[in-house]
């Protein structure tokens, strides 16, 4: 199987705790791949049963039908120092050790604050059924589940699948058309950007002809 | 892109979200194996460090992980389908496989609803005094069948229009062609002909294959890629994946050229925004460019092709001035894209339905054969002519001739084709011959998908045959994807007996006013049958079943071989010179392999194609060949031709530079060896493929298509020699009498009144595929006055051709709720219309006598020019304005529903295959 030209040097700074520090886990959404098929998108309502209206990922268009579309996947992006998190009053929201940002819906109260406080878009509101198990808030899980035993009826039931629990990655990443959605640990998300950087080069590369041709 | 980008929007749609989840199948709990310890480190994500919780102990639920292909596009990409207790439960990345490496479209990823949707249709239905009857099986095809024979019996076997499908497997769709023979008629024909026929015309006619003569994944290699009539990211999404490879690797100029700034367009190193249907003189613009400046090939073009001369004299009528007039272009970037075209070599072609739907259709894709043997793209890794097909299988149906012009392997329907088959088959061949009306019409070919209904609706008198049309099969296959669908939906009115054979209820069923004479009949799902599959680059994959067929739906295999059997030829209809059928479908691919050796589909053995679905890890991506393994030296997908069981396959078509036996070939010497004006055919002194015993044009090897023994082929590639010859391309194919060399001529409903002089349309034909085609008698000069606008139509990503799957997937019409009409902000305004008014688009009467029309929402958009609307094709269920949702059986209403493209695209069809011209009409809007 053929891979890249480039090659890059594997860090060990694995620190005291080795290599079973948990990772910290990322999106990435390469703007220059992403060709709007909507495939995260339909992956994730496939993998997680996500009901009709909730988009925990969805496909932003920036300059449709002109110069310069562009293309962005937005799942929740997990932050480190989630806004939404800092915002819940009820300690619904919280940072699992790796990162993964989870809604506990037995906590949430629905109040809406974290959509105030996301700037992503990210935390959905069923529609239907407020009071049920899902009618909360909804949001990506990162394919993790959510805060009840992994694999249990009731965590899938809740929260969907948890891929990550399976040793797996985020479905919506794992099948994205033009792998410009890019799920993982940080460290290996950075080394697929950089060994993308440096396979197109600077402003006269891959993505500079604009000025070249002044097209 | 959808009309607007909030789901909340959703007006015209009928509100079955809610209520559409299926819950009565269960989802998967836990699966033991980690799929991603794979090298895709610049593709792809990997996981090194382990995740607490992957250590917390195996799940006692353990799932069937099954591969298998994808059921939508051409493309080809595999995925792992998981099951429990024969239901599907979801869907994992094959991150092993050659062409997607794991990655899936929304079409993809949806497959599983294909089969767990609640709108699949759960029984045989009938319609009895206007409404919608279950009935058995049993029932259905016994009556189906009686009512067969009874109008065989009165009107003769070609009273019978099967349309085929592309989304049938190698093996139903050899079936099915199989049957039609047997039932004594050439009245068959599926969705290639509306697809890419001018193509499979065009470059067979040129170079001996009508196929994409390189691969998605040797875009890889490309330095330059040329789009033209063709959106890459909504039509084949997963070849952008090889594309935008090509840029960042190799700083390809990736080039755009179409009507519309297409979301491909958005990736272009260079955008030109042309004239719809002006492609052969973009073309010759960009070749006169080239010749000025000695850039082309002269090599290739000395030693390899035929008729330059007569190309050279039809350039003479394309300087810059008139180019730029006819297309739109300005002279500049036609100097800049020639420049860049020759800069960046090897650089590739892809096109597909831009290209293909028009009146010239097959000179526009010969002028783009014209232009890669000029630059001596031909035969080279990166290069090639790569035309994206459409549906998954639709080059497979295409060779295994589910087509009214051939039988299966392009053998024609003469005599001799015939007999070849009915040695196959194990027939007498006089048995054969005498289930047709006569010998005459045995030859004839039949009617096509883009005007059958013609046989039904015209006085017999007119027709190529002595009756009229009055039982149809639409055999998954849409009824809105062929233009004119106001005409066709009179002709199932008319009908005797129609049966509609689906997963779905399709726009076939509920268009029609009539109360009995319907039958629709459950089929299965691509998923929930086995067999072979061609991608676009010919690439055959065997694609596992995944469940068993669900509710009462049926294989379509199982319902051909009933029908047959029940029509009293099913003995005959089961067997081969392999000997009787004993395993399903395999049996079947044994017995193409015997049979279809003009394109080497002969080497595909069942064993090696299962084989290959555990190796893909051992396939290099550019080169598509294994290292290592018990596949070794193979081609993924042992692409066609693949002459014998120990042939590798060919990867790229006409590269010289590797011998035969490694996948080399020469341009086919298909028209003998002197062309009618005494100049020879016969490739030139050195370009054999290397190792080749004959270093030199040399005839076809004799008996190499009809001897079932293999031996003929054994022994070419032995000495080195293509079993097909190695001639030369013709840029003159003397047999196309209107347009030896590739013409533009202008669409029949041309924009430019003051160019259909010069640029003349076709003389009528009387007969072709048995019915009158007008040209110059249709058209008028002042249809652009009271219609002033180009009308054009695509795709959306979501969905494929129809749609009529895809709109009963309720995850997919969510992302694309409805249909609308895309509309420059310049003529919106001027017409007063606002982005989400309703408007009506309106088309002229060509044969009809009052216009077509069509009530849309209006998608306000630069992506389109001020001078032309554009429509997506995949709806149905309304028409006219009219909603035709009660005519659907109780529970089949699909969850997006529209107005189709069809019934306003306008008449119009290719000179040589009656490929329907649909990206170049005509209309007008108004507000509604």
């Amino acid at each position: 199987m053929a891979t890249s030209n480039t090659t890059i040097p594997t860090r060990s700074a694995a620190g005291p705790e080795g290599k079973h520090a948990p990772a910290r886990m990322k999106f990435y959404v390469d703007v220059r791949r992403c060709i709007e098929c909507g495939g995260c998108e339909i992956a994730c309502k496939n993998e997680n049963d996500v009901p009709p209206g909730i988009a925990r990922i969805r496909v932003v268009t920036v300059n449709e039908g002109e110069k310069g579309e562009t293309n962005v996947s937005v799942p929740c992006m997990h932050c480190s120092n989630a806004p939404c998190v800092s915002v819940c009053p009820v300690d619904a929201l919280y940072n699992r050790a790796d990162g993964i940002v989870h809604v506990n819906k037995e906590t949430c109260i629905g109040c809406g604050y974290c959509l105030y406080a996301c700037p992503f878009g990210a935390p959905q509101f069923p529609k239907g059924s407020p009071f049920g198990k899902r009618g909360v808030m909804d949001k990506c899980t990162y394919c993790a589940g959510g805060p009840e035993e992994a694999f249990s009826d009731k965590e899938r039931e809740m929260y969907g699948s948890n891929r990550i629990a399976e040793g797996k990655l985020p479905m919506c990443a794992s099948v994205c058309a033009t792998k410009a959605l890019v799920a993982g640990d940080a460290e290996e998300v950075a080394n697929v950007v950089r060994s993308r950087a440096a396979a197109r080069g600077s402003s006269s590369g891959a993505w500079g002809m604009s000025k070249a041709y002044n097209n | 892109m959808k009309l607007n980008r909030i789901t909340q929007n959703q007006g015209q749609q009928n509100s079955a979200f809610t209520d559409s989840l299926n819950p009565s199948v269960s989802r998967r709990g836990f699966v033991t194996t980690a799929g991603m310890g794979l090298g895709l480190v610049a593709m792809g994500p990997s996981l090194v460090r382990e995740v607490k919780a992957a250590e917390s102990g195996a799940n006692p639920r353990k799932l069937k992980q099954i591969k298998t292909i994808c059921g939508n596009c051409a493309v080809g990409c595999g995925f792992i389908a998981e099951v429990e207790n024969d239901t599907w439960v979801s869907i994992e990345p094959w991150f092993e496989h050659p062409i997607n490496l794991g990655s899936l479209c929304s079409k993809g990823a949806a497959a599983r609803e294909h089969v767990i949707s609640d709108k699949r249709l759960k029984s045989p239905m009938k319609l009895e005094g206007g409404k919608w009857k279950r009935i058995s099986w049993d029932t259905a095809l016994s009556e189906i069948t009686d009512k067969l024979q009874k109008i065989r019996k009165k009107y003769g076997p070609d009273s019978l229009m099967i349309l085929g499908s592309a989304h049938h497997g190698n093996e139903t769709a050899y079936a099915l062609r199989k049957f039609a023979a047997f039932w004594g008629s050439n009245n068959i024909d599926h969705q290639a002909r509306i697809c890419h026929s001018t193509t499979v015309a065009g470059l067979a006619n040129v170079w001996g294959y009508g196929a994409m003569t390189n691969s998605m994944n040797d875009i890889r290699n490309s330095k330059s890629v040329m789009v033209i009539g063709e959106n890459v990211c909504t039509s084949h999404p997963i070849a952008m994946q090889h594309i935008l490879t090509a840029k960042e690797e190799n700083r390809a100029q990736i080039i755009v050229v179409d009507p519309r700034f297409t979301q491909t367009a958005a990736f272009a190193n260079k955008f030109v925004q042309i004239r719809s249907g002006t492609d052969v003189a973009f073309i010759y613009g960009l070749v006169n460019i080239i010749l000025k400046n000695g850039w082309e090939d002269k090599r290739m073009l000395e030693d390899r092709t035929y008729g330059f001369s007569n190309l050279k004299e039809e350039l003479k009528r394309y300087d810059p001035e008139t180019v730029t007039d006819i297309t739109g272009v300005a002279a500049e970037d036609l100097e800049q894209t020639a420049r860049m075209l020759a800069e960046n070599r090897p650089g590739t072609v892809i096109w597909a339905m831009g290209g293909t739907q028009h009146t010239n259709g097959t000179s526009i894709t010969r002028s783009y054969c014209v232009l890669q043997l000029v630059l001596g793209n031909m035969g080279k890794a990166g290069g090639g002519t790569n035309v994206f097909r459409g549906h998954d299988n639709v080059q497979g149906a295409t060779d295994l001739g589910v087509l009214s012009n051939t039988l299966p392997g392009y053998y024609g329907l003469s005599k001799g084709a015939y007999k070849h088959w009915s040695n196959v088959w194990d027939v007498d061949n006089e048995w054969i011959n005498g289930r047709f009306a006569n010998e005459k019409i045995q030859h004839k070919v039949g009617f096509t998908v883009a005007r059958w209904y013609e046989g039904v609706l015209m006085d017999a008198k007119e027709l190529g045959q002595d009756e009229n049309v009055h039982a149809a099969f639409y055999w998954g296959h849409s009824t809105n994807s062929q233009s004119q669908m106001d005409r066709i939906k009179t002709a199932l009115d008319k009908v005797e007996l129609l049966v509609d054979i689906d997963p779905f209820v399709t726009t076939t069923s509920i268009l029609p006013d009539r109360k009995d004479g319907v039958y629709i009949l459950p089929a299965a799902t691509v998923y929930e049958q086995a067999g072979s599959v061609t991608n676009s680059n010919r690439d055959i994959q065997w694609r596992n079943q995944v469940v068993k067929p669900v509710w009462e739906s049926r294989k379509d295999l199982d319902i051909i071989i009933d029908l047959a059997e029940r029509l009293g030829f099913g003995d005959k209809f089961k067997k081969s010179k392999n000997g009787a059928w004993k395993e399903l479908p395999e049996d079947i691919t044994r017995e193409w392999n015997l049979g279809m050796r003009t394109i080497g589909m002969t080497g595909q053995t069942v064993e090696r194609m299962k084989r290959q679905q555990d190796w893909g890890h051992v396939f290099d991506l550019k080169t598509k060949i294994a290292e290592g393994g018990p596949v070794d030296g193979e081609q993924w997908g042992l692409p066609w031709p693949c002459w014998t069981d120990k042939h590798p396959g060919t990867h790229i078509l006409y590269r010289t530079s590797i011998p035969v036996a490694e996948g080399g070939l020469g341009f086919r010497a298909r028209w003998g060896v002197k062309a009618p004006d005494g100049k020879t055919l016969l490739a030139g002194s050195g370009s054999a493929p290397v190792d080749s015993s004959i270093n030199e044009g040399y005839a076809e090897i004799k008996n190499w298509k009809t001897d079932l023994t293999g031996k003929v082929f054994e022994e070419a590639i032995a000495k080195g020699l293509a079993p097909y010859g190695n001639g030369r391309a013709r840029f003159n194919v003397w047999t196309f009498k209107d347009d030896p060399v590739p013409k533009h001529r202008e669409p029949l409903h041309s924009p430019r009144p003051d160019l259909i002089t010069e640029w003349i349309t076709y003389d009528d034909v009387k007969d072709h595929y048995r019915v009158p085609t007008l040209y110059k008698s249709l058209q008028k000069a002042d249809w652009f006055e009271k219609y002033p606008l180009i009308l054009s139509t695509g795709r959306q990503v979501e969905f494929e051709g129809g749609g009529n799957s895809e709109r009963n997937c309720w995850w997919l019409v969510e992302l694309q709720p409805e249909m609308y009409v895309e509309i420059h902000p310049k003529l919106a305004n001027d017409n007063r219309i606002r982005h989400g008014d309703w408007v009506w688009i309106e088309s002229p009467e060509d044969t009809d006598s009052s216009p077509s029309r069509i009530k849309v929402k209006a998608k306000i958009t630069r992506r389109v020019s001020p001078d032309m609307v554009y429509l997506p094709i995949h709806w149905g269920g309304v028409m006219s304005g009219v909603d035709l949702s009660d005519k659907y059986p109780e529970g089949y209403l699909p969850y997006g529903m529209g107005e189709s493209a069809n019934t306003v695209t306008n008449y119009g069809y290719d000179r040589i295959t009656q490929m329907q011209e649909t990206k170049t009409g005509l209309c007008r809007i108004k507000k509604a």
